[in-house]
């Protein structure tokens, strides 16, 4: 009287075969529905690598760049800095870039593959605000120190590798972007050194 | 009742007929997986079309990754103004002045093969004849009384209509028919991939499903000859 | 510790109850043939349109500007949007092909006949809010036929006398069918059509469940309490809901065994949904038709308008009939006669095998009508073409009176107490 009145072997074995090949196929139309999410080809298409001119700058000049709808800083750092980046050392965070926040081919002490180039994300690790350049006229903000970042929402600094100063909101140094140098004059951003 | 039943019968064959189509087109006998053909017809189309006729759905990297053409290959042989390769394939021809020109706007192509069928439009580039009345000079056979203008006469030259409506061998032109054909034949063959660039690896994944779909079938067949042999 | 939770659970909504009650011990009658697996199969393309639907307003832009666009991008430019698309299109018209076969059955049957007119009224409220659904879905690709299409059965509206004109200016929200009326088609098509489809396809099934299914034979599984003897009751146990007013006879539960025999129906109906899905998406221009590769153009009639193979039979009707008003009411009583056909037939007995071979000839002329007008509402309107489309329409709408006429005092079989085979 049962509703199952034989449960034999082959029963079960048919059972366990079609739910495994039937959650096989359930697995198979998940896949479109997923994959749908991903970014499509026109979020691929804004978000393609951004190439700059970089012969152009200044010594000493920021420009910014938009890539994937963000402000992307290069910098062109003068000797004079890139001399006095080391002095602060110990007024940093992460003076040492231990906090992946760069490619590994930018961890160095400049956080860049050239030093003269500096390029990070103007986006404040705090809470996403666009930090200040303030060229010679950053001592203000932390004595000693000429040039650098501050973000004016809520006090961050940054230094002239992105490398954020102890004692303000932010967690992390600036984020550098994956970027590369097809040529001398040519900065390509969203294409990682050695890639393409 | 039987009577109504056949006369049924025998009236549904007139109804296929009446659905024929009005025009006998030419087969074009394309390969979409033929992609030197698609690369030849693309590059036609950059030549000889693009100039009138956008493709404004389709994408430049998508085409160079479906033909195998490498991003920067694309770019120094297929893109002339400077797009970027994530661009759709458009041209700056002004609307409104262009349907002034040719009578009404050159509709964009992407979706032609699927609107018209690639056999149409293998068989429109090959059907312009001279007829003077017209504006450019040139009348077609399977689209009459066309705005555009025979762009392709010098590589196929001139034809002739007689008074039973056929057309006659092409003269003048820099190609062989045989040439001309390939050359309509290639282009008819991108249009066709840009209609649906998905259409190869659809087919593809549709082999994958339903063979998994008759192993699945398998399985709950038996399934459901075990479980039924309870039912008496 | 899980039990226990169970428990809890059951305490406050009886979960596994509701599912013993409609499916572990629903009692089905053991005689279910190949016609019986098309209300499965509908629910299962419910399914189908529900996410995909979902999955393609993702992307899609409801606007005369961005509309047909916005199908390209997902055709293009979305990882499987192609896939999900033709899931959505293919899905339409394999809605339709079920639902019809699943009324035919029910035809067949006598499934609409007492105790079950109001399950069939609510199937047949499902196949109404399904057209209404179907004829807005077509309109948001926003192709030259999705407009002409919809500029056309819009207008059966103007037919109707004093009200028509501004009826019809307040369906479209403009003089002429234009991105209001694509958006409110959009907003009725994914949100509040949807809710009354499943709303209605809940109730049909509850319906089905309180009176229980018919089958092939006509002959009811539910005898008086009492009047068999146990050796002779089913074997299974039955939920007591079914089984303290009655004795159940010939009857299986609904799982396992048709789940596992309605999934060999699914699986099979999925191969042929699928080969038409990844091979002739198009379906041969029924599906998708040509002209709607080219974008809505207000001032560019198609060369041939149609509408979608599955409106056939009932635009025939509209259109032999010469005269605009009689036409749209010609198409909506071929629509209300299929509601009323409870109540054409007066005979007592249910399936065709023990009915009059009148009725049997009688079903066959209809399904040959209806499938003639089908043909006939892709079709140009030839003269020709519109005397069968007459002939037709007499035998859609003769079936019913001819029903109406032979039913009351039918020479039918005996029918025999248990279910055969």
């Amino acid at each position: 009287m049962s509703n199952a009145p034989v449960n034999n072997g082959r029963r079960r074995f048919l059972t366990a075969a079609t739910s495994v090949v039937g959650g096989v196929g359930v697995v198979g139309v998940a896949v479109p529905f997923i994959g749908s999410w991903n970014p499509s080809a026109r979020a691929k298409a804004a978000g393609a690598p951004v190439e700059v001119n970089v012969s152009k700058i200044e010594p000493g000049q920021l420009i910014r760049a938009e890539w994937r709808g963000k402000p992307v800083y290069v910098v062109r750092r003068t000797e004079e800095v890139l001399a006095n980046l080391s002095a602060h050392d110990d007024e940093l965070r992460d003076p040492n870039s231990e906090v992946p926040q760069q490619p590994v081919y930018a961890t160095n002490a400049y956080r860049s593959i050239k030093p003269e180039y500096m390029v990070a994300l103007g986006v404040c690790t705090h809470l996403g605000c666009a930090p200040t350049y303030h060229k010679g006229d950053f001592d203000q903000h932390v004595e000693g120190v000429k040039n650098g970042f501050f973000c004016p929402c809520h006090g961050s600094k940054f230094d002239m590798a992105g490398r954020v100063f102890q004692g303000v909101p932010a967690p992390t140094n600036l984020m550098v972007p994956d970027h590369s140098f097809p040529n001398d004059d040519t900065l390509l951003i969203g294409v990682a050194e050695g890639e393409a | 009742m039987k009577k109504f039943i056949l006369a049924v019968l025998t009236a549904l064959p007139m109804l296929a007929i009446a659905a024929g189509p009005s025009l006998d087109l030419d087969k074009a006998n394309n390969d979409l997986s033929d992609k030197e053909s698609l690369k030849r017809g693309f590059e036609s189309y950059i030549n000889y079309c693009l100039g009138c006729h956008q493709l404004k759905y389709q994408r430049y990297n998508r085409t160079f990754a479906d033909l195998g053409i490498s991003d920067e290959d694309g770019k120094a042989n297929y893109m002339y103004t400077g797009e970027k390769v994530g661009d759709h394939i458009t041209n700056t021809m002004p609307p409104k002045e262009a349907a002034k020109w040719f009578g009404s706007t050159p509709p964009d192509l992407t979706l032609e093969a699927r609107f018209r069928s690639p056999d149409w439009i293998y068989t429109y580039l090959r059907s312009f004849y001279v007829d003077e009345k017209r504006p450019f000079g040139v009348n077609n056979k399977v689209f009459k009384d066309v705005g555009m203008p025979h762009v392709l006469q010098n590589l196929q030259g001139v034809r002739t209509m007689d008074e039973h409506g056929n057309l006659s061998e092409a003269t003048g032109g820099s190609m062989t028919v045989e040439e001309y054909d390939n050359f309509a034949r290639d282009l008819t063959n991108f249009l066709e991939y840009t209609g649906e660039p998905n259409k190869l690896e659809r087919e593809n994944m549709g082999y994958w499903v339903i063979g998994f779909l008759f192993i699945l079938l398998f399985f709950s067949y038996l399934l459901k000859k075990e479980y039924w042999r309870d039912v008496h | 510790m899980f039990s226990n939770l169970m428990a809890w659970i059951e305490q406050r909504l009886p979960l596994m109850d509701a599912m013993n009650k409609h499916a572990v011990q629903y009692p089905a009658p053991k005689n279910f043939n190949f016609w019986y697996v098309f209300g499965i199969l509908a629910s299962v393309v419910l399914v189908n349109q529900l996410l995909t639907g979902v999955w393609l307003t993702m992307n899609y832009e409801p606007s005369g500007d961005g509309a047909f666009a916005s199908v390209e991008y997902i055709m293009r430019d979305v990882d499987y949007g192609w896939l999900l698309r033709y899931m959505h299109s293919t899905g339409a018209s394999a809605f339709f092909v079920v639902v019809y076969m699943h009324m035919f059955r029910g035809m067949m049957y006598g499934s609409y006949q007492k105790p079950r007119e109001l399950l069939w009224l609510f199937g047949m409220l499902i196949f109404l809010v399904l057209m209404a659904e179907a004829f807005m879905g077509y309109l948001l690709p926003w192709g030259n036929m999705s407009y002409w299409g919809a500029q056309v059965i819009i207008s059966i509206f103007g037919a109707i006398p004093v009200i028509g004109d501004d009826l019809t200016l307040w369906i479209r929200g403009d003089y002429v069918i234009s991105g209001a009326t694509l958006n409110r088609f959009f907003a009725l098509h994914v949100i509040a059509l949807p809710l009354v489809l499943v709303v209605l396809v809940f109730l049909h099934i509850l319906a089905l469940h309180e009176v229980g299914s018919n089958n092939p034979d006509g002959t009811s599984i539910k005898k008086p309490k009492g009047s068999v003897p146990p050796e002779e009751q089913s074997k299974f146990t039955f939920h007591e809901q079914y089984t303290k007013k009655y004795d159940i006879v010939d009857a299986i539960p609904f799982h396992p065994y048709y789940t596992v025999k309605d999934l060999v129906a699914v699986v099979i109906f999925l191969i042929v949904f699928c080969w038409v899905m990844f091979f002739a998406p198009e379906g041969g221009g029924y599906f998708i038709e040509a002209p709607n590769f080219e974008p809505a153009n207000g001032l560019k009639t198609p060369e041939h308008i149609a509408p979608v193979w599955y409106f056939g039979p009932f635009y025939t009707i509209l259109r032999i009939i010469p005269d605009k008003l009689l036409g749209a009411v010609g198409m909506f009583g071929a629509i209300i006669a299929l509601f009323m056909l409870p109540w054409f037939d007066r005979g007592t007995v249910k399936s065709l095998r023990y009915r009059c071979t009148a009725h049997t000839v009688n079903l066959i002329q209809f399904a040959i009508c209806f499938i003639i007008l089908g043909i006939l509402g892709t079709k140009a309107a030839t003269p020709l073409n519109n005397l069968i489309g007459t002939i037709a329409s007499f035998g859609y709408f003769g079936f019913f009176v001819a029903l109406w006429v032979y039913s009351k005092n039918e020479k039918t079989k005996p029918v025999p107490e248990r279910v055969t085979g």
